[in-house]
């Protein structure tokens, strides 16, 4: 892709200039509304802000020092620009990433097809079931779907794979992808998004705070803040009566500090900006989402239902090993396996060539000078090989072992009891057998092997320790299956798997409450894409499969899936531990302002000062200040999400309260202290 | 501090301890059971009941027909209680001949005995009929308790009912569970609590008031009446009415220690059975424990420090260099500091709301135990169900708040807590503040408020907070020292009442019914421990930090600025 300037810097001086901006820009009382616990910051501010005018204008005996009203004015102002800060900068860099999606779209002009007569109009202008044509170097105008024609199409604008692919009406391969390069022949292409509802522009929507639609525990939590700041406006607004009781007249200003450092602003300032972020880290995984609620749901998986091949095995069988038959040298049926293969192009027929060569020292031969000719596969005969002339006419075949029984039958030779043996002996393992004849006589079976990817199982075994059960789908038999899934370290898998079972096994698992998640390409995949709670489609898939899931994976690598739960997960925990640090941030701040501003008047009460601060007004001002600084200081946390560990939940959740529900209550202490120390070096205080 | 003292409240957890399983289990057979026990004596008392009310026993109701069920009986109780009152003068069993109680006491000891608060904003001895006590507050003492039980079985059941493939909307049948709840549990122990009640010198008889002549020559009246029988299910029903004005401390009502120490028993027996009774509903007991230590921290929190702070002496007395064993104002010598404190914590701990000693003579510390306790919620066991249901929606709380930490969206024993389940516990969490700040604040400022007020100062603070607290957390016990029987104290506290029981139950039984139909995940390692240490500290946490952090700039004004005053010697 493109855009893979993937570890990009949190913080890039362009990025930060306009985020600024934004920040400001976003002070509009309709922006500042969406967030009502920021929206109480804002109000506060205000009317400290007319508290300091009043002040300014009628000068007097002021309860509080007009100094000590600015100050904590223009820390109240900076909170709320921090919370705007954080959501612009994760938005400017959400935005970065898809606009150069974004960009290869604009610009071209499409040839739209109307009543058979070809004309140009803008790419945006499309509209859903406009028909376009594609030339060799035409760029495609937008995402749709091949009715008519086969080219091939350069991609890797998209997934960064710089080969180019087939793509051709009907069957799996129709889909096509706006910005991609059509490289040779000619295709009409039928549009199938409105301008504004690809997925490319729903992710961008995904990215833009304003437009942004808030996912279901994101609302949730919302609940709880506004909740909170509730109880916290209804202590702080009795709070003035109460202390009128006892004498106490607390001025408009304090009231505005206490309120704004107990209502969780951390969390509530930064909470969009982690939905933004957890989007923008998927997109650089070059996964589009269709919804925030999706990627919710990943965290939330219980099953993975993993195709074999090309996630768990490299989805090619490679050969591990020669079994001679009985009577037969080592060196025959290397050299036999050999001359069968060196004109096989398959990966299969490759790995023969490489084992024979790595495993028993036998160079590869040129076959031309043996006089040679290839004979490649065909369905009909199930087998390849070669004939030779020099030195004596030969005829190798290797192939499916029972279509080599019937070949060297048919030619009069006698099979040996042992192959069947051995071929079942394989197939027991999980693998594949190809038995290997010269002429009419067997030589014996080599032994192809589904490789399982490097990694892959400690991989699994992290699943496992969060409580994920990973099941694998695949065509093969149950023997084999059974074979691989023990390899791969799989807890369960589904053999001899059709759409229908993939169906069956997914609603099943939802029926005991559990969440799925999958990936599919084709056609058929789709029914089950569209049930499994996220659907992770593969690009190079069909627009049907697209259409289906509510994902779709640039890459088109099945492996995907896996970072996409980690994305899920790594956004609840995100707000999880904002949360609880906030909310545990509190009790410090209780201990800094209440002694403040009831010393006054029962300076007996000095003891509740914990920390010792210098004044009543340096104590309520750097809680203010810490207030806001904590929430630039959490933005990288905010936007890099919080590290994803593979470990049990309750331990999960031992070290997560000792770190941020410990540490919210002890940090505020230390924090709130340092700046008072400073104010009062600065002779503020 | 003694060993002795401290003895005496390790006695009283193990008793709790010992009977957790047992009445848990029981109540579990009585609520859940195929069949309830005793089914050829009480099985058709039951039958005969619920056909006489046309309650068909098969037939579940959802959330809102059990609400309204339980509102309607409320409201029909309030009604029935007032009009006792209002009625009591041509009522029968009225030997002292006492007049009809005025409107807004009246209205007011008809909300507190509905609500299972039992303020008492008049003497029993010296205004009720021995046909109110009994057939009015009596009564009211069983029911109530039971619908507590009721509301906390339902949400139970919604958080541990699995739904079958066409979902699961009801709840149980409030009729049934109300009528199971009196019957198999409340009636059978009360009246052997009773009668052992009698053996120790608990008076019962409808008999008039005596008129006796004192050692020292001087006439006193001894009020009599029907005490034993009220007594049991004050305690056990966690009502905390008594017979008397001076409750638990009056020696008609709890003569010995051994009536006292059993009075405390049976104030947490119930609640701390239930915890039993929701893990066993939870299929995991663990569930259950994880609640019970919760609430054994909080407990043995607020015991050691009313403890520690009633033993020291008092500042103003130490002054007149006056030799003092703690702090003895208000104390009934027979019971001492420990049996004191005790009482005070279990009782605020539970929404009892008994007392045998006067809360307003405690230490500023000590009385903000009390305090404290009421307004974390009384979750610390708490109200015989009002305890569960409060526990519960905590959890709910604790759950979300941390549960995320584990990257999954929160689930509370399989099942999702989402934005509906967030904006009822909201609603239920905002009650007490709203209420108890909210009334207070206007209390403080305004002069039908303040006049009522026997202290100044920070005390005068803490008694207005403490009636609210004690109204809204349907708690009933008094500071003291508050004039509360004026038409403003027992409008306001009656509303106070009424909201802290219904507004808050309405939310509970809406998390039931929004819960119970929701599909359950097995637990696995992936999900959030709920039944385990690391769970009861969290839960601790929550339940601290959401009450702490309400309350505490109110009481900083009050019990904790008196005390710092009063260490610098000043008094009010």
């Amino acid at each position: 892709m493109t855009a893979s300037s993937k570890p990009a810097s949190l913080f890039e001086p362009a990025l930060l200039k306009q985020a600024t901006l934004d920040s400001l820009r976003k002070l509009h009382p309709r922006d500042v509304a969406r967030n009502p616990v920021m929206f109480v910051v804002w109000a506060g501010s205000l009317l400290t802000t007319v508290l300091v005018v009043r002040d300014l204008i009628t000068p007097g005996p002021a309860a509080t020092p007009v100094w000590f009203t600015v100050a904590v004015t223009l820390w109240l102002w900076f909170t709320v620009l921090f919370a705007n800060f954080a959501e612009a900068v994760a938005e400017g860099r959400g935005k970065a990433q898809a606009s150069s999606l974004r960009k290869m779209r604009k610009d071209t002009l499409a040839r739209r097809l109307v009543d058979g007569r070809e004309e140009r109009v803008p790419a945006p202008n499309l509209r859903k079931d406009d028909l376009v044509v594609c030339e060799a170097g035409d760029l495609i105008p937008g995402d749709g779907e091949v009715v008519e024609g086969i080219a091939s199409v350069d991609e890797s604008a998209i997934t960064g794979e710089s080969a180019p692919v087939i793509r051709e009406s009907g069957g799996d391969r129709s889909s096509v992808t706006g910005g991609t390069k059509v490289l040779s022949d000619r295709i009409v292409v039928r549009i199938t998004a409105d301008p504004g509802e690809s997925f490319l522009d729903r992710m961008i929507g995904l990215v833009e705070g304003a437009a942004r639609q808030k996912t279901p525990n994101e609302l949730a939590l919302h609940i709880l803040l506004v909740g909170l700041t509730v109880v916290f406006l209804l202590a702080c607004v009795t709070l003035v009566p109460l202390a009128l009781y006892s004498g106490v007249k607390l001025s408009g200003t304090a009231v505005v500090a206490l309120l704004v450092c107990l209502i969780p602003t951390t969390i509530g300032g930064l909470l969009s900006a982690i939905g933004i972020a957890g989007m923008d880290r998927l997109l650089r995984k070059n996964v589009l989402a269709m919804s925030g609620r999706a990627v919710e749901a990943a965290g939330d998986v219980d099953t993975l239902l993993l195709d074999k091949t090309g996630t768990i095995t490299l989805g090619n069988r490679m050969a591990t090993e020669l079994l001679p038959l009985p009577g037969v040298r080592m060196e025959d049926l290397a050299e036999a396996s050999q001359l069968a293969s060196l004109a096989d192009e398959t990966p299969e027929g490759r790995s023969i060539v490489v084992l024979v060569k790595d495993t028993y020292k036998m160079r590869p031969r040129e076959l031309q000078a043996h006089q040679a000719t290839f004979v490649p596969f065909t369905a009909q005969t199930r087998m390849s090989g070669c004939d030779l002339v020099d030195p004596h006419p030969r005829g190798i075949r290797k192939g499916a072992v029972d279509a080599v029984i019937k070949h060297v039958e048919a030619q009069g030779g006698a099979v040996p009891p042992a192959l069947r043996e051995t071929a079942a002996r394989i197939g027991d393992a999980g693998g594949t057998p190809l038995a290997v004849a010269d002429g009419a006589r067997v030589l014996g079976i080599i032994h192809l092997k589904d490789v399982v990817k490097g990694g892959i199982k400690e991989r699994f075994e992290r699943f496992r320790a969060m409580g994920i059960r990973t099941v694998m789908i695949t065509g093969d038999n149950p023997r084999t299956a059974a074979a691989i899934a023990r390899e791969a370290g799989v807890d369960d898998f589904l053999a001899e798997a059709t759409p229908e079972a993939k169906m069956e096994l997914i609603r099943t698992e939802q029926a005991k409450g559990k969440l799925v998640a999958m990936t599919g390409d084709g056609t058929n995949d789709a029914p089950a894409l569209a049930q499994a709670d996220v659907g992770v489609a593969m690009n190079t898939g069909t627009q049907a499969a697209k259409e289906a899931g509510n994902m779709v994976d640039l890459d088109s690598n099945p492996t995907k899936l896996l970072e996409v739960v980690e994305v899920g997960k790594q956004l609840l925990m995100t707000r999880g531990t904002l949360t609880t640090f906030s909310i545990a941030n509190d009790v410090a701040k209780y201990f800094a302002i209440l002694p403040a501003l009831f010393m006054g008047v029962f300076p007996e009460i000095a003891p509740l000062n914990l920390m010792g601060l210098t004044s009543p007004y340096s104590a309520i001002l750097s809680a203010v200040i810490f207030n806001a600084l904590i929430i630039i200081a959490l933005i990288p946390l905010a936007l890099r999400g919080v590290r994803y560990r593979p470990l049990g939940a309750a331990a999960l959740l031992r070290r997560s309260l000792l770190l941020y529900g410990v540490g919210g209550v002890l940090v505020p202490f230390i924090g709130i202290k340092a700046i008072d120390v400073l104010l009062t070096a600065a002779g503020l205080a | 501090m003694t060993l002795l003292g401290w003895l005496q409240i390790l006695l009283f957890f193990a008793l709790v301890l010992a009977v957790t399983k047992p009445l848990g289990l029981y109540l579990f057979h009585v609520f859940e059971g195929p069949t309830q026990p005793l089914p050829k004596v009480l099985g058709p008392v039951e039958r005969v009941l619920l056909k006489l009310c046309g309650v068909d026993p098969k037939r579940e109701q959802t959330w809102v027909q059990y609400t309204l069920s339980l509102l309607a009986f409320s409201l029909f109780s309030v009604l029935l209680v007032y009009l006792l009152q209002r009625l009591q003068h041509v009522l029968p069993l009225n030997p002292q001949g006492f007049a009809a109680v005025g409107p807004e006491l009246a209205f007011n000891t008809a909300v507190s005995f509905t609500t299972n608060t039992n303020w008492q904003a008049y003497g029993g001895e010296s205004s009720l009929s021995y046909l109110t006590q009994m057939a009015g507050l009596a009564w009211q003492n069983f029911v109530s308790a039971a619908a507590g039980v009721c509301v906390a079985v339902a949400l139970a059941r919604g958080f541990t009912r699995r739904p079958g493939p066409e979902g699961q909307k009801t709840l149980g049948n409030f009729w049934v569970d109300l009528v199971r709840g009196t019957l198999y549990v409340l009636l059978p122990i009360c009246t052997v609590y009773a009668l052992f009640l009698v053996s120790q010198g608990v008076l019962q008889n409808l008999a008039p008031y005596r008129e006796l002549t004192t050692l020292e020559g001087v006439k006193q009246t001894l009020a009599m009446g029907p005490v034993a029988s009220q007594e049991a299910i004050k305690m056990l029903g966690t009502n905390g009415g008594g017979f008397f004005n001076a409750n638990s401390a009056h020696p008609f009502e709890n003569p010995t220690p051994l009536t006292n120490l059993v009075q405390l028993f049976s104030i947490f027996a119930i609640p701390a059975a239930l915890t039993y009774t929701y893990g066993k509903m939870a299929r995991d007991t663990k569930q259950g424990w994880a609640l019970f230590a919760a609430m054994s921290v909080l407990f043995f929190a607020g015991v050691a420090a009313a403890y520690a702070a009633e033993s020291q002496a008092n500042p103003a007395v130490a002054a007149a260099q006056v030799a003092q064993a703690g702090n003895m104002e208000g104390k009934e010598a027979r019971f001492g500091i420990s049996a004191s404190a005790l009482f005070a914590t279990v009782t605020t701990d539970a929404s009892c709301g008994a007392v045998n000693s006067m809360h307003d003579s405690f230490t500023a510390l000590g009385g903000l135990v009390p305090l404290v306790n009421i307004q974390l919620g009384e979750v610390i066991f708490g109200g015989v169900g009002a305890g569960l249901y409060g526990m519960l929606v905590m959890v709910v709380l604790a759950v979300f708040i941390a549960g995320l930490m584990v990257g999954r969206t929160p689930e509370y024993l399989g099942k999702k807590i989402e934005a509906k389940e967030m904006k009822l516990s909201m609603l239920y969490v905002l009650i007490f503040p709203l209420v108890i700040l909210g009334l207070g604040a206007v209390a403080a400022v305004i002069p039908q408020g303040v006049s009522s007020l026997n202290n100044a100062g920070p005390h005068g603070l803490s008694e207005i907070l403490y009636a609210y607290s004690s109204g809204t957390g349907n708690n009933g016990s008094a500071f003291a020292g508050l004039n509360a029987n004026t038409p403003f104290w027992n409008i306001s506290l009656g509303l106070a009442m009424l909201a802290g029981r219904f507004l808050m139950i309405i939310p509970v039984l809406a998390i039931a019914g929004s819960m119970v139909g929701k599909k359950t995940v097995a637990p696995g390692p992936g999900t959030f421990p709920t039944n385990g240490a690391l769970f009861t500290g969290l839960l601790v946490s929550v339940v601290v930090i959401v009450g702490a952090l309400t309350f505490f700039p109110a009481l900083s004004l009050g019990p904790l600025v008196e005390h710092f005053l009063g260490q610098a010697g000043k008094v009010f």
